[in-house]
């Protein structure tokens, strides 16, 4: 049976408190959401159970250990709908997995002319790795321009691409304008001229079903805590054969076959891209996550939240000098404004103040806000677990600051 | 006055509110009565970038003593900057260099005091130190 919002709400211990004496409503959940008591006590449970280092111990904790890290793996995997279990790649987080790609896939396959494509949405993280890798090789970083309302210019992506062309990197979902991109148009758009995709899913994994076949994506990325789950754990997913065919990213334990002085050789995916002791407590995490997730439902999640934007959008349309950042008709429950006259940063200390929790600032995508010739937003992000109560609460804080500053 | 003696004037004025945005406001009133910076000083050399708002600081060295002005595009950190303002004008490099800021933690502004984001109210700190040290070998 559904679970109602207030029992919903009973699993996050920590939406249950007050701040500066204020009921918290916590509307920061682009930045990262809240954690479920089953997730939490999925650690705490570990740490008095089987915790133990993972792959190489010979006694009982150990195999225990390892069983739940490799089942996490297989439940990720049926999460995204990945082919194959060694397809998933637990990294650090949305970051460490396009940094792996940027590192292995470039030492491969980027050579000094090329270009790699990004778009004008994208976080930092989606960015500055493509950056770096073209100042190695001598590459060129080309940019998929956006329109007004905040959707990619997909009709421009034809030209952009060329026969030099490596790699396309987009965002499935903006964190700034909370636009859904038609992301399986995109792939296939680059396909057909040979040209594979990473898609940075970090905003999308934790709003609808992500199903990496149908997507027929080459590398998906997100991080955990984004969904629930811990953070300091994340996914790769990358096609069989591309993974098989990149190089290692950083070499240490548990990634090698063989090491001598003379030559070292490199274990099987998936392990030949987790060097080191890997956070093998947040992996498990990260897959009850998963299933927490599942129980709830996407249908459900996708009614919520979309109620949620729309009632939020509406009620902000009737705020005088309000301007919203993303018009775009498929957003997922993420809203960028500015209120004339008042600089984002004063606003969010002042909402902060009444118990509100938002986001101010560049969030990460300074490309993106010079795109708009501003410095910053305050976003406003919903899961599941919000309320409209808690959105007449912001409006309110809102209506009440616009008036301190233009009466 | 000294230093501490504004300071304690501070602490004394914001202790009539307990609700935060009462506070504000007050800070706010310090923004609109912080004297303008002559445009030829809002230069990159004098702009504190913190994470978020943009602070303008300059300072001069009259009489002895240093004399600041600043501004910013966000209204709080300029009401921030202004109470900086008010208790380093015209002190001397010495004074400057050896103060304790005892008021931010007493009026409950310590939270803006993380180093990386936000307003950085501590690189604000920073800059006026580093004015008053090169002021003072100068004197010297």
């Amino acid at each position: 049976m559904q679970k109602s919002i207030d029992e919903i709400r009973k699993d996050f211990p920590i939406l249950n408190q007050k701040v500066y004496g204020k009921p918290l409503v916590y509307l920061d959940n682009g930045a990262t959401s809240q954690k479920p008591l089953l997730v939490i006590n999925a650690e705490k449970e570990i740490y008095e159970t089987i915790n133990s280092n993972i792959h190489r111990g010979v006694h009982f904790l150990s195999g225990e250990m390892t069983n739940a890290y490799e089942n996490a793996r297989t439940t990720i995997q049926k999460f995204i709908n990945a082919k194959f279990s060694e397809e998933i790649i637990f990294t650090k987080g949305a970051t460490d997995s396009i940094n792996l790609v940027a590192f292995s896939f470039g030492e491969q396959f980027v050579n000094e002319g090329d270009e790699i494509i990004v778009t004008e949405m994208e976080h930092h993280a989606n960015i500055v790795p493509w950056q770096m890798l073209c100042q190695r090789k001598k590459a060129i970083l080309k940019v998929l321009p956006i329109s007004d309302e905040g959707e990619l210019i997909i009709s421009k992506l034809d030209n952009l691409i060329t026969s030099k062309t490596r790699l396309l990197a987009a965002t499935h979902t903006s964190n700034v304008l909370g636009t859904i991109n038609p992301v399986k148009e995109i792939i296939e758009k680059a396909h057909k001229q040979n040209v594979p995709v990473l898609i940075d899913g970090s905003q999308a994994i934790l709003h609808s079903k992500i199903d990496v076949i149908d997507l027929n994506a080459d590398f998906y990325v997100f991080s955990g805590h984004k969904m629930y789950a811990p953070t300091g754990i994340g996914i790769l997913y990358g096609k069989k054969e591309l993974l098989e065919k990149i190089p290692p990213y950083q070499g240490g334990g548990d990634m090698v076959d063989n090491v001598s002085f003379e030559k070292t050789t490199y274990a099987e995916l998936p392990f030949k891209f987790e060097a080191g002791t890997s956070n093998f407590v947040g992996a498990v995490a990260l897959a009850k996550a998963s299933e927490y997730i599942e129980s709830i439902g996407f249908e459900f999640i996708k009614k919520q939240e979309t109620e949620l934007l729309n009632y939020a959008t509406e009620k902000m349309q009737t705020v005088k000098g309000l301007k919203i950042y993303g018009t775009s008709k498929k957003k997922c429950s993420i809203i960028s404004f500015l209120v004339e006259n008042i600089h984002a940063y004063d606003m969010g200390l002042m909402l902060d103040k009444m118990g509100i929790a938002v986001r101010t600032g560049s969030h990460c995508a300074q490309p993106l806000m010079k795109r708009f010739g501003i410095e910053g937003t305050i976003r406003a992000s919903f899961s599941f677990y919000n309320t409209k109560d808690e959105i007449d609460s912001l409006i309110q804080g809102i209506e009440r600051i616009r008036k301190m500053f233009n009466d | 006055m000294t230093i501490n003696e504004i300071q304690n004037e501070i602490i004394e004025e914001f202790s009539i509110f307990d609700d935060w945005m009462d506070k504000y406001e007050y800070i706010i009133e310090f923004a609109k009565g912080l004297p303008a910076i002559d445009v030829n000083k809002k230069t990159p050399q004098n702009l504190i970038n913190g994470c978020q708002s943009k602070v303008w600081l300059d300072a001069e060295l009259i009489d002895g003593k240093l004399s600041f002005t600043a501004d910013s595009d966000a209204i709080i950190t300029k009401g921030v900057v202004a109470l900086l303002v008010r208790i380093f004008n015209e002190q001397p490099a010495t004074e400057i260099l050896n103060t304790d800021l005892y008021f931010i933690a007493k009026i409950g502004l310590s939270q803006n005091l993380s180093p990386t984001r936000a307003n950085g109210l501590l690189s604000m700190i920073k800059r006026i130190k580093s004015y008053a040290l090169a002021f003072n070998s100068l004197e010297k």
